[in-house]
Parts: structure tokens; sequence; C-alpha cells
């Protein structure tokens, strides 16, 4: 199929980013606080940065946060009454900035929400979201999305995908779905012809530096092998990696009582917790961190293409940078394409 | 409307029944009776119980969906929620959602005879079962039930271990651990599946079904290779902790198998195949 593909001028963005606003759109785009880049919502154009490698939390809470109400409930006289959470009144977002692989990464979650059962609550909150992914011109030593099948210009899970064209800093704008037709259908004039423009020169250059095909292969003669606990003896269980990852979706269920009502709420968690599998009974089937940490890398390179056809890590390097003992998930690879069984 | 996959039905504790120490059982009712209608399980299937504003705990459902228009929970007062469920009173309402889970084939057992081996706690999810086939007795042949718990206050459903004792369609054999014996105990001395040994019921044409803690299972399994029961004729059921129940919060899987999904029920030798990790 050909892409829609058009020209935006450098200052075009910002006229654009005022119509989404007079279109009552909540433009969540990434800013700088307290020295780290995040998403925030956006109230001018100017706060937008541009110049980062990757934020450090990824985009998935859009669609997925960290604590969300799933029910409300009272008790009364009559008994009890429960009422679902109502969605009804969030806003349309646009989630500008975003980085191809969070975008990709969004896949991989809608494939954990809606494999068999499918989570209304999940898919509710992303039908209000449109995705402007921005490319990337940079990279730095930790990302690794070419290993794990994408790529610095990847279009997967974008709505539109803006690349800078070099320093004077016009853009490529690939509308890639019928959400980014409806933004380019509020600001025709914005969205210029683009002929012959080939992206491939402005994108960062990320080297392949393993082959994920040949570790999902490997992984399914992996469990009993030794690596495991050699690579997770510094591992503090902390479960950061976990909270910046894109596509870990991992949750748990608690209630938040306040007398007699409260509600139900689904909150992130890691299976790199020591408690995320513990019985009542005490008995826990990954009572050591060696246990969990295969978890983390079998789900993600081995269950999930399974089970899911999906992998679940679009190589964004996060959980590496993030991680107080610098254990790096890309050397981890490396290590188990290389290790002879 | 969004269709919410967390929402329980609303349940009214109709009876509480104390069954051993720290255990009770519940029976509920659903409190809206469209919801009784439209709801169905089979014997095997799990849900998770909620005390509101307390949380959420898996159990099976011990009773056997032959019998309509109420559920049974039993439960081991031990956790968070266990504790405020066992607080509850007649009358209390808590939440269910489910049924969740794949299920016992018993269609596929029609005309065999059916071993059950239980221990301790683990009697509530096989009991679902036991009265199923009790139900629809003419469906099956030699119904066997052994069941052991640490001492005779342990063991569950002590009315109807009576039941089962009196009726001439089932054998039943208790069985306590050594020293958990009583001065009036008539049942078995020693752990199950010493036990299964000595009964050594007969293979031929039969399905056993075994839960119970995981020793008695290790130890159980060699027994009944040894009687000549085939890994495709035994079946369990795992239990894993959870949260969601249908395959998304990501803590119940063994290997690339979710308990809440594939299981809970399973063969031996579906289990052969999976790693160590339940």
């Amino acid at each position: 199929m050909n892409i829609d593909k058009r020209l935006v001028r450098k200052d075009s963005l910002e006229k654009l980013f005022d119509i989404l606003k007079q279109n009552s759109k909540t433009i969540y785009a990434p800013s700088s606080k307290n020295g780290k880049i995040s998403f925030n919502v956006a109230e001018s154009f100017s706060g937008i940065v541009t110049e980062y490698v990757q934020t450090s939390q990824s985009s998935k809470d859009i669609a997925f946060p960290r604590t969300e109400k799933i029910l409300d409930y009272s008790k009364n006289k009559e008994g009890m009454s429960v009422k679902g959470t109502d969605l009804k009144n969030l806003p349309e977002v646009i989630l500008w900035g975003v980085r191809p692989c969070d975008a990709s990464g969004i896949g991989e979650l809608s494939a954990i929400f809606n494999w068999d059962y499918k989570d209304e609550i999940y898919n509710d909150r992303l039908s209000r979201v449109t995705v402007f992914g921005f490319s990337c011109n940079k990279s730095d030593e930790y990302c690794f999305c070419t290993s794990v099948g994408g790529n610095p210009g990847n279009t997967a899970g974008s709505d539109i995908l803006f690349t800078r064209l070099g320093e004077n800093g016009d853009y490529l704008a690939e509308i890639l779905t019928e959400k980014g037709s409806l933004v380019v259908s509020m600001s025709p004039d914005l969205f210029g012809k683009a002929e012959n423009i080939d992206k491939e020169k402005f994108l960062a250059e990320v080297p392949v530096r393993f082959n994920h095909e040949e570790i999902r292969v490997k992984l399914d003669k992996f469990f009993e092998s030794k690596e495991w606990i050699e690579q997770s003896l510094r591992c503090l269980g902390c479960g950061a990696c976990a909270y910046v990852c894109p596509t870990c979706a991992c949750f748990d269920v608690q209630d938040e009582a306040h007398g007699k009502s409260g509600s139900r709420v689904r909150c992130w968690d890691s299976c790199g917790l020591s408690h995320f599998t513990l019985h009542t009974s005490g008995h826990n089937p990954r009572e050591v961190q060696s246990q969990r940490w295969r978890q983390r890398i079998m789900h993600k390179f081995s269950y999930m293409p399974e089970r899911l056809s999906v992998y679940g890590c679009t190589g964004c390097g996060r959980c590496s940078r993030a991680c107080p003992v610098d254990m790096n998930i890309l050397e981890h690879l490396i290590s188990i394409q290389e290790v002879t069984l | 409307m969004m269709d919410n996959l967390y929402m329980p039905y609303l349940m009214r504790i109709e009876r509480i029944t104390y069954e051993a120490p720290g255990v009770k059982t519940f029976m509920l009712k659903f409190v809206n009776e469209a919801d009784q209608d439209k709801f169905s399980y089979k014997a095997g299937q799990f849900g998770e119980y909620s005390v509101y504003g307390v949380g959420e705990s898996t159990f099976c459902i011990a009773s056997p969906p032959t019998r309509k228009g109420y559920i049974e929970c039993t439960f081991r007062q031990t956790g968070k929620v266990t504790n405020a469920l066992s607080g509850c009173e007649e009358g209390n309402i808590i939440g269910f959602r489910g049924p969740y889970g794949n299920v016992f084939p018993i269609d596929e057992w029609k005309g065999k005879n059916l071993l059950f081996i239980a221990g301790g706690i683990a009697l509530p999810p096989m009991r679902c079962v036991i009265w199923n086939a009790l139900d629809l007795r003419d469906n099956f042949k030699d119904v066997t039930i052994i069941y052991g718990a640490r001492t005779v206050k342990d063991l569950v459903y002590k009315d109807e271990l009576k039941d089962w004792e009196l009726r001439k369609d089932v054998k039943l054999v208790t069985t306590v651990d050594p020293g958990g014996e009583s001065p009036d105990w008539r049942g078995e001395i020693g752990f199950v599946p010493t036990i299964v040994e000595k009964i050594a019921p007969s293979s031929k044409d039969t399905i056993a079904i075994v839960c119970g803690p995981p020793v008695m299972i290790k130890f159980t399994f060699p027994v009944l290779a040894k009687l000549g029961f085939t890994d495709e004729s035994i079946y369990t059921t795992l239990e894993n902790r959870m949260k969601c129940g249908f395959g998304k919060c990501g803590r119940c899987n063994v290997g690339k198998v979710f308990v809440c999904k594939d299981g809970p029920v399973f063969t031996l030798a579906q289990l052969k195949e999976l790693p160590d990790e339940y």
C-alpha cells in the first residue's frame, strides 16, 4: 500500500499544535521536569522538548495508567452498590513526540490486553489516543530497536510518523491511519506535497547486535541454563526495568477503602519483585532472583512470540538506562546468543 | 456500554459452614436474579472472590454445576482477604467474578472408574467433581475417594464424608497423618501416598484425579505409575497466585502456559511438559 506522504514545514508544527488545541485535544508531549524528560500535558508549543534520544518513562501510561480505578463501591443500608469505572469523559488525546520504539510497543500492549478476553478499559483509553511518532535522528549505546525487528523510522503504532529532514527543520509526515487522516483534515494546508523524499538518510544509525528469532529458538532449550544465575547475581529485584518498559503490562489488583466506600484499582506490578508470585502458604514458584530474571527474558522473547505472535521488547533500552546496578539487557541477550548449550 | 472484565457479581452469603480449624464454606446466591440466569460453569473452574475494601482472592468453585441456584467456596483463613472473608456473616454481600479456566473433561470419562485422591484443603476443588459425578452416578463405574488430612480435625466436609461412607456406590477411604488420629478414629493412619499404595486401586479403565499439597502430589504420582496408571489418565488441578484470572496480569504462568487460561486442570502428561515453576 502506498503511504500518504506530506511535507510539514518547520513553522507549521506550531500551527498544527494550536489547531489541535482549538479542537479541544489534550496534547501529551515530552517536556523537561526535574532534569528528566517525560510526557506531560503540553500547554504551549515552546515547552515541548525535541532534542532527546528517549524519554525517561515510556508513553504506555496513556492507555495503561500506573494506577487506574476499575470500580467504585459503597456500602449502605440496602446492601452494596458497585459501579464500574466510567471513561466517557476522558479527553481525546494527541500523544506527541513518541519514539518509534514506544509507538510499536502499543502493539505489544494491545496483544496482551486482547488475546482471548478483551480488556475494554484499555481499549477504550487507547481509542481516544492519536499517536504522533517522531523518528529518531540520534541514538545512544543502549538502543537496539533494529535487533528486535524495529528501526528508527518504524511506522508501527503511529497514526502519523514525523521524520525531521535534516537541519532545516522541515518534516516528512507519513499519514498511516484513519486517525492520522482526521488530523490532516483539520488543517489540510499545513500538510503540503512531499515528493521523492527518502527519509532513510535522516535516521539515526542503530547497528543490529543480535537476532531475536535466533534468541527465541535458543530459549526453548535454555530454561535450565546457569546463565540466568550468572546474569542476575547483581539484580536487586527493584522492578525499575518493568516500570520504564513500554511493553511490560503485568499488574496487580488492590482495594483502596475510605470508610464505607472505596475503589478497586489496577496498578503496575513487576515479575522482578519477590512477592509477585508468592503464595499465601509461603510457597513461591519463583523464589530466587535468577528465576524472576529468567521469567522476564523468557516472557518477552519466548512466551509472547509463541502465544501472542509479538515480541515483548522494542529495543528502547530504557531498562538498561534505568537499572541501578547497570544490568544491560542488550549485553545479556548477546551473551544468551553466544553461550553454547 | 463498556464491558468491564473486573466487575464482580454481587453475592449474598446464604449459609456459612464451619469445616475445620480456620476453614469455612460459604454458600453464595446471586443478589441479582438476572446474573444467576446467565451464569454457568463446569467442574474445575475457579473465580475471584472479594471483600469490598480488602481485595480479591482466588478459589475454585466447590459446588457441582449439577446443583443450580447457588455456588459454594471453601477457604482457609490465611491471608488478608481470607481473614476478611472469615469475618463475614450470613447475609453479608461479597463479590465474585468468574468462572475462569478450563474444566475436568467429565463427559469423556463416561463408563470409567473414577479414583479421587485428595489431601487437606485440596478436597474442595475435587468435591465439585465428586458431586458432579455422583449426581450423574449411572455414567460411571466404581467411584473411590481417598482423602487424607494432617489430623482428624483438619478433615473438611465431615458431614459429606459420612454421606459418602454410608453410600454403597462409593468407596471412601479416609486417613490422617501418624499422630493426627483421635482415640475414636476408625480410618487409616498414614500419609496419602502410602495409603494409595496399600489400597492399590486398579488402574484398568480408571481415571485418577489427584489434588493436594505439592509433597503429597510428588509422592502419589510414582505410586499411581506403579499401579499402571498412564500419564494421560491422571488429572490434577494447579494453583498459582493470580490477580486477573484471564491471562493478562502475568503471574500464574508456568513456562508458556497460563494456569488461569490453559489450566487449572492438567493431565500428568501435560504437567511433565512444563518447567518446575508451580
